[in-house]
């Protein structure tokens, strides 16, 4: 299977590894993987603004760089939600729809699609503090929002539950918003402060080791505070934890 | 309105969380547990979900008929010797309520909570005609002796703290300033409030459902209140919104199930009181009125929030809501309700409440009626966008980002941009010195001495013929 591979702008800046290693673990998996070299964004950040003047250029390289592709996979939900849900400040053309419905997030590709067992190749001997973004979760169904009545799954958890060695940690507030929110953390920033910083202290009570996410942008947000806040604490995507590295 | 100023709500939310370190935690530490309570609760109900989709259901329907039900509400209200009033907004809803009390010669009320009349300035309107207006639901009579408006739609001084209350109380109605013991304070408060209903003309209520079927109306609280306030005095004032309409006594039942669970966790208010026409030798007026809600009706994005049953829990579960306090909204409604509702009344006034959300979502997954409430908010921003209401620093800027995520060299230029920590920035906007307040509570991300793309170039593109090679 030919697969798109779609790194973010963030990941690709500031975090390189975490586009390592889920390039890494699709190829493990044995899926050939293309990276377009022409992608930027997905428009994400300005449609989050409600600017869909300015999103539209970055929506329609989004879709020129991938409409060929079985599936489209990017390591990062917030981005993916916003191709699934939100991707519409351009016409709706068959091509448009295609990549909207064929681009997955990481955790949700490797478990829905994929239906990995087991990353024999994986050992992580921490105790893991999940966080699964609430665009993952709201926006993906990667797992039950605490709200929903129903039977609770957690497919990040199940994931990393297979992986040697590895801890989870349970959390007082499992699906509490961090408080990022793209755009918001910088016009409201003192709000987006106080929520990651709430976060970061759920961790420690609870003693995690490890802060592991299929989001690196809220995990971006919530180092920048743990570390003002003088918290040793370290912070991995999923990709790295399931590929055993890059870290 | 239209000309008051703009409500900057990221700043008085700023100013709520920063003022000790007191009253944000508990704020968040009691709505939160409010949310837990309404999961125990939700949790009991085998078919919730099933109750949610009913709920919206009946709610969509009513509101897609709602001209028939409203006559057929007016015609059955009549019967029981109900008088029906009509106002299209808030200045009508007011005027009747003045004739009414002018009529009678009554110089008193007491009120329990009704977001409608609260909605409509009502007490301020009354009170400038010498009007004793009292608020019987304790949490308003906190807000009214305050001067504030209520913070919240179901606890309206839940951003109070214990000692607050202690020292208003001490102030308003006599109390011991260094007793902060809730019954000590509610009892304090009763006791002032008691020779206030014996003394009111009229008793005003609002409604939490108006039933087409029989021209009867619902009210709920947990006091008793409204009860006293609606069964002394011989006269009954009730604020009706059009929007609060059922079709049937028998779709009652689902919202009285869902309303106080979603609201506080608990399995039903204490008192839920059914009124019929007028009580034997009273006289009952209902005011059913619209101000804005029929046009909000015409809205295709936004009718839908037509359907809330005011019962908070959106407001609990809201992460930004419960650090920034209800009053950081300037409105009359707040959380995430507030920011789908309030710009329905004056879009320029509300344009910054649909950026004081994350977008988490999880306001949408509990409400009880499936008001896709954070879809609203993005479509709010829309609005908002489109219509220019955002500062000029801010669109200058999503328009700089927008142009260089149109270009991949120009994206690749501004990536690499020279030196340091700021070469590029999370979601690109710290290089954008208008958007870089980032710094104050966090320490800026490092940035990797090589993208993934350079990366890849490096080690893996040598079999890559899709796009450019070149950086
Ligand atoms: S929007 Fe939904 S959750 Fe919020 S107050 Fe209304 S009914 Fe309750």
């Amino acid at each position: 299977m030919k697969v798109g591979l779609f790194i973010p702008c963030y990941v690709d800046a500031i975090y390189p590894e975490a586009g390592i290693a889920t390039l890494e673990l699709l190829e493990r998996l044995g899926l050939e993987v293309v990276y377009p070299l022409n992608q930027t964004c997905c428009g994400q950040p300005m449609a989050n603004e409600g600017d869909q003047q300015h999103s539209a250029a970055a929506e329609q390289l989004f879709v020129d760089n991938f409409r060929e592709f079985e599936y489209i996979i990017g390591p990062a939900g917030s981005c993916v939600k916003h191709v699934r849900h939100h991707l519409d400040a351009i016409p709706q053309d068959p091509d448009v729809l295609h990549v909207r419905q064929r681009t997955y997030e990481l955790v949700e590709f490797l478990h829905d699609i994929l239906q990995v067992e087991s990353f024999p190749w994986a050992y992580f001997r921490y105790k893991v503090g999940l966080h699964n973004s609430c665009s993952s979760i709201r926006g993906l169904n990667i797992a039950l929002p605490s709200e929903i009545m129903g039977t609770p799954f957690n497919k990040t958890a199940r994931l990393l539950q297979m992986v040697e060695g590895l801890e989870l940690v349970p959390m007082d507030r499992p699906d509490e918003c961090c408080g990022f929110g793209g755009t918001f953390c910088v016009t409201d920033e003192a709000v987006s402060a106080s929520m990651g910083l709430d976060k970061v202290h759920d961790y420690v009570r609870n003693d995690a080791e490890f802060i592991v996410s299929p989001d690196m942008s809220c995990l971006m947000h919530q180092q920048g505070i743990a570390r003002k806040a003088g918290i040793r604490m370290k912070f991995l995507h999923v990709a790295q934890v399931l590929n055993g590295g890059p870290f | 309105m239209g000309d008051e100023k703009k409500v900057d709500v990221a700043a008085n939310a700023a100013a709520f969380l920063e003022q000790d370190e007191v009253h944000e935690p508990m704020h968040d530490k009691n709505l939160w547990a409010a949310r837990m309570h309404r999961d125990a609760a939700a949790r009991a109900v085998p078919e919730w979900e099933e109750l949610r989709k009913i709920a919206s259901q009946i709610k969509e329907h009513t509101l897609t008929h709602l001209p028939d039900y409203l006559r057929e509400f007016e015609n059955n209200a009549l019967k029981r010797g109900a008088k029906v009033y009509w106002a299209r907004d808030a200045a009508e809803h007011n005027q009747h309520v003045w004739d009414i009390l002018q009529e009678k010669n009554i110089r008193a009320v007491i009120k329990s909570k009704s977001m409608l009349q609260e909605e409509c300035g009502m007490t301020a309107f009354l009170e400038k005609r010498g009007i004793t207006v009292t608020e019987s639901d304790l949490g308003e009579r906190i807000q009214q002796l305050d001067d504030q408006p209520p913070s919240h739609i179901v606890m309206p001084a839940i951003h109070k703290t214990p000692e607050d209350v202690a020292q208003l109380f001490a102030r308003s109605i006599g109390t011991d300033p260094g007793n902060t013991d809730p019954h000590y304070l509610t009892e304090a408060m009763r006791n002032d409030a008691r020779k206030r209903f014996l003394e009111a003309g009229a008793g005003m209520t609002g409604a939490n459902f108006a039933i087409a079927e029989t021209g009867s109306f619902v009210v709920c609280t947990n006091e008793g209140n409204a009860d006293i306030g609606a069964a002394v005095p011989p006269v009954h004032i009730a604020s009706i919104g059009i929007e609060k309409l059922l079709p049937k006594v028998s779709d009652l039942g689902i919202f009285i199930r869902m309303l106080s669970r979603s609201a506080l966790g608990t399995l039903a208010t204490q008192y839920t009181s059914h009124f019929s026409g007028p009580r034997r030798g009273g006289e009952l007026h209902i005011i059913l009125t619209d101000n804005g809600r029929s046009r909000r009706l015409g809205m295709p994005d936004f009718w839908t929030s037509l359907k809330c049953i005011r019962c908070g829990a959106c407001m609990n579960t809201c992460p930004v809501y419960r650090r920034s306090g209800g009053l950081a909204y300037g409105a009359t409604y707040s959380g995430p309700i507030g920011i789908i509702l309030d710009p329905t009344f004056d879009e320029s006034r509300y344009s910054e409440l649909p950026y004081h959300s994350s977008l988490c979502g999880s306001c949408t997954e509990v409400c009880p009626v499936k008001i896709d409430i954070s879809d609203q908010i993005l479509k709010w921003r829309k609005v908002m966008a489109a219509k220019k209401y955002l500062p000029v620093s801010r669109r200058l800027a999503f328009g700089a980002a927008g142009r260089i995520f149109e270009h991949p060299q120009l994206f690749r230029s501004a990536e690499s941009m020279a030196s340091g920590a700021l070469r590029f920035t999370p979601h690109f906007l710290l290089y954008n010195k208008v958007l870089n307040p980032w710094g104050r509570h966090r320490e800026l991300p490092h940035f990797a001495g090589q993208t993934f793309r350079e990366w890849y170039l490096q080690y893996r593109a040598k079999n890559n013929d899709h796009g450019e090679q070149h950086t």
